[in-house]
Formats: structure tokens, C-alpha cells, sequence
């Protein structure tokens, strides 16, 4: 068992003091941060990053629930209204969802996952995070202008002909963070394909490391295409190239194909990488492998793969023909497949477990309940004659939440709680974490239920007043968004007050198998003294056990 | 514990006009409902699987009850399990949805049509008889109607929720959707898809009438010219009789029963003369253009309005002999005074 005391050990959580060096006080200054090459810096800063944008997009989901609490368009004005949601939609999705996990947890985690020192490229890692803050300005500076009223999605001709916002400004800064997630995910492809561990085999990755793989693929594959749409928009507005003007021979449904075949992959950019984070936050407090680990390894690579053959499911009714309309259903109806593997084998995972219930584990459940939910009502969607009737109603709005926020947001939260003590060497406060987890559960589940009865009734997105007989489910939904928020404010003030006085983690605090739990917390610089040598599957927790005894037996 | 009398009544007002399931108004809805209950029947078994499996193990399996976790490396008699029955039963979904779909988006032949045309931020209707509306949209019930929508401005989308159909309703193209009303009333018409500004008020209230009362409102609410008969007017005063006059040495294709028929186009293409194919020959006829015919038309791209389009559309669909035309074009040839028209045509 010479491998394993190659890694390096230091004593046990309970005895722990913090360690003197880590790469959190291995330089002064904030300079040595903003010109960090460390990933595990540049997690932190987009850490912070990311969390500034989701409370301002949070703040605009706030006001548009405000707003829809009486039938009558009496807070705002329509275009008030109508720029509340675009922000709310192009903040969230371009400037939270997208990077969330994999530029946050999966640039800290992956190279030490997989047992190296760094990403491949860590000054193009350092480049992403910049580029995320120029078009952040950018997506900023359309804001303070004034906003953009186009929803997120741009379309024309709405977005070239008919609005005077800052529709350009807007667009510049979604093509900058698109070039910052392309940045991410060709860091992490290069990563996992060359600079493994020796005998880190890809079988013997765990999945959080699979699923991002999977996921960079999707970004790096449908970003351009994203970027190219933008352009594509841009130049209409400006010098009306006519791409998309029936007036000068062009055809407006080219741009919902261009535009979704980003961002429908987008979904699965979002989706995946939560996934990953619930087989490690499943498998680690039931202290069992993962149930199936090449199933659920596979079905992200075929997510990523389907993915990217789904994107006219969002226009069977706009005319696209009925005949490729067949195709697309027929696709999106295979896609939900290795979703649904993925749930059993994680529910599997628990059987003859040992199971505890931290505060990543309630979220890691709130997971799979909700994004059963959110998959099933995807399969409404996929079904063609259903989607007519549910299709641009509050229907599909509940329906893509239940995905991202109640599937990838309970996933993110999942992964910080999970990895805080690796990050920041310190426990979060356990009660108080846990109340925050059934809080945000209940408050998700009022808020969004509710919306898929206002969307069968037909009641439309997008829409600043609505009929009188529809005030009883938006007020609960209203309600359930105040609880909501107080949900996502509690880990905010906890985690920032565990900073200081959070009791000190330890190596392992969770006893979990991946190489980043067998370093010190917080890491060095270097992650690892000496590059670990792997001769065991991931999740494998008789070598973990094997490990531990072997070194009580060193140090007694 | 006494609650005001007031507030109580209030409460009670408002929680009995709410709706939780919309009515089913069309011969579409029960279809549509069908599938919908299905479809909520295997996510609630679905979801109550997985929650009976995280809570069974959950009890189980924690740490007090079962201190020692037992490694189980995975079982692929499980994995085809879980893999083939979600597969089977979204692969009924997806016939049945698509049974539905072609339902839904293929309309019967025998419907009337009606013409729809939305605009920031308004729905206009305009019925051949010469009725029309403006958000606002007046149909028989028992009779299949058909919608023919085409877009002035950006894209929108025709919905009603009670008879569960909607459809997009796109610039410079036109779509159908058809329903059947089965029962009289108002239902809500929507514009679903985002359209700037006022889409929350782009909105409206279809009336579905008896039989009777429906001829009671087409007579009534009658402009007094039917829609070819705008149409046969826009024809003679943008100049069309001049080329298609239907007479053998016309320097345009004749006109006259050209609806519904193969069209042999110079490009080779063989072509089904409906009112799209119409549409496109008058905005863009260099791409149009009849085998035997010089491409001399002009395009009339930006002069027409698309309510001057479907009144064209709608002429050339019901003209059967070129009399008229060359009535027509023999007055404004020869300065002299009009022929009496005959008696205006009863919508």
C-alpha cells in the first residue's frame, strides 16, 4: 500500500488546528489575487462574483413577483415590468447558471479530483474570470442605462426592429461571458484529458469530474453558436444585414434555431454539473459507491450528446414542420432518459447505506425531488400535442425553474455547504444551515407549484397584468418567493459569519473518499506535495477505511 | 377568533372566482385533458417512487439503524430496468402527442376560414363576409374554424387556453389552427409569445355563438364588402388587370381559377397554388414566376399592408372568370363612364 501514504495526511478534524500555509495566506495583497494563477483562487473570486450577480437577479425576481401580486399593472410601467424580467432572465441564466458550479466549485475541485497541481491553462483561467466581469459590466451598463426589454432570449424582430434599448450593450456583454465559458470548459477538457494522476483512470474519476467533462463538451461545441447568433443580431440592428428580416428575404425562425441550439445545450450546461455535485454529496453521507457508476457516467456523456438534438422543441408551434416536429419530440423523449437513470441510481446509492443528514444531503434530497418534478414536466413539454396548449404559459416558466433552481440551485448550495470546509477551512453552522435548506424547500415549492396550475389555466408568460381570476395563485406564488428569499439569504449571512468564527474542518470532516478530501483544508498552493499515485475506484470507502486505520496504527 | 364580516366575504368572493382548471369549450379539450391526466398520473407515480425509495431507505439505512454501509457495486438487471420502463412510457407519450399534434394542427378541409392578423398590440379579424374585429373574434359553434394568422410587426401568438390551442403567429408567413366551439360563450384569447410593450394587453375574447345567433351577427356586423370584393378593387387600382387580364396575348398568368391548381414554374418546380404560395408571388414574383412568363412583375414589397394582402388572397381564391377583370380594365382604359355595377354581392 505504498500509493497511499504518497498522499499527503495530517491529523484528524478533532484535533485540528487551520494549517499555517495555505493558498489563502500564501500571498498578501489584492494584487496577488486579482493576478492569481491559483484555481483555487479564481474559485473563490468567481465565488463571490457569481453570488454579487444571483442577489441582483434575485432582486428583479422579487420585484416581478411584487408586481404580479395584484391582477391590475399597478407597481411599475409595462416596459419597467418588461425589463425586469429580461435582466432577471440574462442575469440568472448568462451571469449565475452558467458558470455557477463549474467556474466556481468545478475549477477548485477538478484538478485536485483528479490529482494535479493546477488547471492545464491557468492564465486562460484567470482570462475567464476577467472576461465574466467585462461582460458583467457590459450586462451592468445596460442596466444603469436604462435596461433592455428584449426577455433573454433576443428574438427577433422585436429585438432588431421594434425596441430602442440597449439591446447592443446587452448582447456585447452575453458574447464576452460566452468566451469566458468557452475559456472554462476547454481548461477543463484539456485537464481531465492530460494531466491525471498516474493511475486515475477515467473509470476511476468521480462523477462531479465526469459530469463536467460533459458539460465543457456542450460549451465549448454551442457557445460559438450563441456568439455567432449575437453578432448575427447586432448587425441587423446596425447596418440591417437582413439575415433575419422577411422584408429583405431573410427568415425570422433562423434565429430561434440558431439561438436555441445554444441554448437548449445551455440547459444541460446549467444541469450537469449540479448533477455531478449530488453523487458526491449522495455517495459521501451514505457512505456507499455510487449505485451504478458507469450508468450514471454514461448518461452525462449522453445528455451532453442528445443535448444537442433537442433545440426545435421550443418552436413546434411555429410552424416548423409537423414532420421534423416529429423528430424533435422524438429526441427530446430519449433525452429524459438518462435523467431518469440518474435519479434511481442515486435513490439506489442509499440502499444499505449508513446514512446521515447534513445540511448538503437535505439539499442533495430537495435535488431530487425537484428535479423529478422539473424532468417529468419536461416530458409535457417534449409530448407535441401537449405542448401547444402549455408552451409560452407560466407552464413552461415553472417548469424550466423546477430545473434550474429547484434542480441546479439546490445542487450549488448542495456543493458549497459540502465543500466549505475544503474551501475555507471552516464548518458552516449546522442547525442554522439546515433550516435554511427546508426553508428554501418549502418556500420553492410554493412559489413555483402554484404556476403550473396558472400555466394549464393558460395564463402567459411574460405578462405585467392578467385576469382577475388568476389572483389566487399568483399571491401564493408571491408568498412562496418571500420565503424564498429568505432562504437564500440565510446561507449568505451564516457563511460569511463562519469565515471567522466557523469551527475548524479538518482534513475530512465528512470522512469522504476523493483525493481532495485527503489533503489539508484549506489546500496549499500546489494541492499536493507530491503528486498522488491512484490505485483505487472512486467513492471506494474500504480503502478509505484501510487508510485511516493504517495511519491511527502510524501515529499511535 | 372573529373574522370581519367584510373581510370574510371578501375572502370568500375571491377564493370562489378563482379558477383552477380551465373549461373545456372545444372538441379538442377532452383530447388535449386526456393526454394531460396521463401525463400527471406517471409523474405522480414516478415522483412517489422515488420519494417511497428515499424515504424507505432514509429510515432504514441511517446511521443508527444501520451503522456499517454494506458496498453494492451496481446491478444491470436494475439499470435496464429503470432504463426501459421510463423508455416505454415516454415513447406512448411521444405517439400520443404527436397523434395529437397532427390533430390539432391539421385542420379538416370543410372548415371556414377566418383570416387573424396581429400587430403591436392588437389582433384584427376579418372574416370573408366583411365582418371585422379588433381583439375580438365572433365564431359558430359546431363548425370548424379555421384561423389563417400572419403577423404586420414582430412575432406573436394566438392562444385560447379553453379550447387549448394556440399557435405562433409569424411576420411575413402565414399559419393555421383550427377548433371546433362546443359550447357558447367568451373565452380569453392570449398573445403568448412576448411582443414588447403592451403584450400583456394584447388580449381579446372570443365568442362562441349558437348557430342562430351567429347569422344574426354576421348580418349585423357586415362592413357591406366582403373581403374580395376589397380585394377585386386593390386588384384594378394597383394595376394587376393591366398584365393579368386572362385574355391570350396578357403579359401576366391568368388569373382566374389558378387557386388550387399545380403550377409549372420556370425554376422547374412544380407548385400547389394556395394562399401563401399567392402571398409570395405578389411580395416577391421573381421568385414566383410562372414557366412561360418574362419576369417583368414588380415586386410590391412595403405596398401592400397585409389586410390589403388577404383581401387580394381572398379575390383571386373566388375569381372563376376573367368577365370582370376585363370589364374592368376596358373602363379604365377608355375614359368613358363606368358600366352600371351589378347589385353588391350578400356576403
Amino acid at each position: 500500500m505504498s500509493a497511499t501514504h504518497t498522499i499527503l495526511n495530517l491529523p484528524d478534524q478533532r484535533t485540528a488546528t487551520l494549517p499555517k500555509r495555505t493558498y489563502i495566506n500564501n500571498e498578501d495583497g489584492l494584487l496577488s489575487w486579482l493576478f492569481t494563477g491559483d484555481h483555487k483562487r479564481i474559485a473563490m473570486l468567481y465565488l463571490i462574483s457569481i453570488t454579487f450577480f444571483f442577489f441582483i437577479g434575485g432582486a428583479f425576481a422579487g420585484l416581478i413577483r411584487l408586481e404580479l401580486l395584484t391582477p391590475q399593472p399597478d407597481l411599475v410601467a409595462a416596459d419597467t415590468y418588461n425589463k425586469f424580467f429580461s435582466m432577471h432572465g440574462i442575469v440568472m441564466i448568462f451571469l449565475f447558471l452558467v458558470p455557477s458550479v463549474p467556474a466556481t466549485l468545478g475549477n477548485f475541485l477538478i484538478p485536485i479530483m483528479i490529482g494535479t497541481k493546477d488547471l492545464a491553462f491557468p492564465k486562460i483561467n484567470l482570462l475567464s474570470w476577467y472576461l465574466y466581469w467585462i461582460g458583467g459590466l457590459f450586462t451592468l451598463a445596460a442596466l444603469v442605462l436604462g435596461g433592455v426589454d428584449t426577455g433573454w432570449t433576443f428574438t427577433t424582430p422585436l429585438s432588431t426592429h421594434y425596441l430602442n434599448t440597449h439591446v447592443v450593450t446587452a448582447a456585447t456583454g452575453v458574447f464576452i461571458i460566452g468566451f469566458s465559458s468557452i475559456f472554462t470548459g476547454l481548461n477543463f477538457i484539456v485537464t481531465i484529458h492530460r494531466m491525471r494522476a498516474p493511475g486515475m483512470t477515467w473509470f476511476r474519476m468521480p462523477l462531479f469530474c465526469w459530469s463536467n467533462y460533459a458539460a465543457s463538451i456542450l460549451m465549448v461545441l454551442g457557445t460559438p453558436v450563441l456568439a455567432i447568433t449575437l453578432v448575427l443580431v447586432g448587425l441587423e440592428r446596425l447596418v440591417g444585414i437582413g439575415v433575419f428580416d422577411p422584408t429583405k428575404g431573410g427568415d425570422p425562425l433562423l434565429f430561434q434555431h440558431l439561438f436555441w441550439f445554444y441554448s437548449h445545450p445551455a440547459v444541460y450546461i446549467m444541469i450537469l454539473p449540479g448533477m455531478g455535485v449530488i453523487s458526491e454529496v449522495i455517495s459521501t453521507f451514505s457512505r456507499k459507491r455510487v449505485f451504478g457508476y458507469t450508468a450514471v457516467a454514461f448518461s452525462s456523456v449522453a445528455i451532453a450528446l442528445f443535448g444537442f438534438f433537442v433545440w426545435a422543441h421550443h418552436m413546434f408551434i411555429m410552424g416548423v414542420s409537423n414532420y421534423s416536429a416529429l423528430v424533435f419530440s422524438l429526441l427530446t423523449m430519449l433525452v429524459a432518459v438518462p435523467s431518469a437513470i440518474k435519479i434511481f441510481n442515486w435513490a439506489f446509492t442509499l440502499q444499505k447505506g449508513s446514512i446521515t443528514f447534513e445540511t448538503p444531503m437535505l439539499y442533495a434530497f430537495g435535488f431530487l425531488g425537484l428535479f423529478t418534478i422539473g424532468g417529468m414536466t419536461g416530458v409535457f413539454l417534449g409530448a407535441l400535442g401537449m405542448d401547444i396548449h402549455l408552451t409560452e404559459t407560466y407552464f413552461i416558466v415553472a417548469h424550466f425553474h423546477f430545473v434550474m433552481v429547484g434542480g441546479m440551485l439546490m445542487a450549488f448550495l448542495a456543493g458549497v455547504h459540502f465543500w466549505w470546509p475544503k474551501m475555507t477551512g471552516r464548518m458552516y453552522p449546522e442547525s442554522l444551515s439546515k433550516l435554511a435548506a427546508v426553508t428554501t424547500f418549502i418556500g420553492f415549492n410554493l412559489t413555483f407549484l402554484p404556476q403550473f396550475i396558472l400555466g394549464y389555466l393558460g395564463m402567459p408568460r411574460r405578462y405585467h397584468a392578467y385576469p382577475q381570476e388568476f389572483q389566487v395563485l399568483n399571491v401564493l406564488s408571491t408568498a412562496g418567493a418571500t420565503v424564498l428569499g429568505v432562504g437564500y439569504m440565510l446561507p449568505l449571512l451564516y457563511l460569511a459569519w463562519s469565515l471567522k468564527y466557523g469551527a475548524i474542518a479538518g482534513n475530512n470532516p465528512w470522512q469522504a473518499t476523493g483525493l481532495e478530501w485527503q489533503i489539508q483544508s484549506p489546500p496549499l498552493t500546489e494541492n499536493f506535495i507530491e503528486i498522488p499515485i491512484v490505485d483505487h475506484e472512486a467513492y471506494d470507502y474500504e480503502w478509505l477505511e484501510h487508510k485511516t486505520a493504517q495511519e491511527v496504527t502510524t501515529v499511535g | 377568533m372573529h373574522i370581519s364580516p367584510v373581510l370574510w366575504q371578501f375572502l370568500v368572493k375571491w377564493l370562489n372566482a378563482s379558477a383552477l382548471f380551465p373549461r373545456e369549450a372545444s372538441t379538442m379539450a377532452p383530447y388535449a385533458d386526456a393526454l394531460y391526466f396521463f401525463l400527471l398520473l406517471i409523474t405522480v407515480v414516478g415522483l412517489t417512487l422515488v420519494g417511497a425509495l428515499i424515504f424507505g431507505f432514509s429510515i432504514r439505512y441511517r446511521k443508527e439503524k444501520h451503522p456499517v454501509a454494506i458496498q453494492v457495486e451496481g446491478s444491470t438487471l436494475l439499470e435496464a430496468t429503470w432504463t426501459i420502463i421510463p423508455l416505454a412510457l415516454f415513447l406512448i407519450v411521444f405517439v400520443w402527442g404527436a397523434l395529437l399534434y397532427f390533430r390539432i394542427y391539421n385542420p379538416p378541409t370543410n372548415s371556414m376560414n377566418i383570416y387573424v392578423v396581429g400587430k403591436q398590440w392588437m389582433w384584427k379579424a376579418e372574416h370573408p363576409g366583411g365582418q371585422h374585429e379588433i381583439n375580438a373574434l365572433h365564431v359558430p359553434i359546431g363548425r370548424n374554424v379555421q384561423l389563417t394568422m400572419i403577423s404586420q410587426d414582430v412575432f406573436h401568438s394566438f392562444s385560447i387556453p379553453d379550447f387549448r390551442v394556440k399557435r405562433e403567429v409569424i411576420p411575413g408567413r402565414y399559419s393555421t389552427v383550427w377548433f371546433n366551439a362546443t359550447t357558447p360563450g367568451t373565452y380569453h384569447i392570449f398573445c403568448t409569445q412576448y411582443c414588447g410593450t403592451n403584450h400583456s394587453v394584447m388580449i381579446g375574447e372570443v365568442t362562441a355563438l349558437s348557430p342562430d345567433d351567429y347569422e344574426k351577427w354576421t348580418a349585423q356586423s357586415t362592413s357591406g364588402m366582403s373581403l374580395a370584393q376589397n380585394g377585386e378593387r386593390l386588384f384594378a387600382s394597383m394595376g394587376c388587370n393591366a398584365c393579368h387580364s386572362g385574355s391570350a396575348a396578357a403579359r401576366g398568368p391568368n388569373l382566374a381559377g389558378v387557386y388550387g391548381s399545380k403550377l409549372q414554374l420556370t425554376s422547374g418546380a412544380q407548385v400547389l397554388v394556395n394562399d401563401a404560395y399567392l402571398r409570395d408571388a405578389i411580395l416577391n414574383p421573381s421568385q414566383h414566376l410562372t414557366a412561360g412568363y418574362a419576369p417583368i412583375m414588380p415586386t410590391y414589397q412595403g405596398q401592400i399592408s397585409e389586410d390589403g394582402l388577404i383581401d387580394l388572397v381572398e379575390y383571386i381564391k373566388s375569381m372563376q372568370s376573367n368577365y370582370r377583370v376585363q370589364q374592368t380594365l376596358t373602363t379604365s382604359e377608355s375614359n368613358q363612364a363606368a358600366p352600371t355595377t351589378p347589385e353588391v354581392v350578400k356576403p
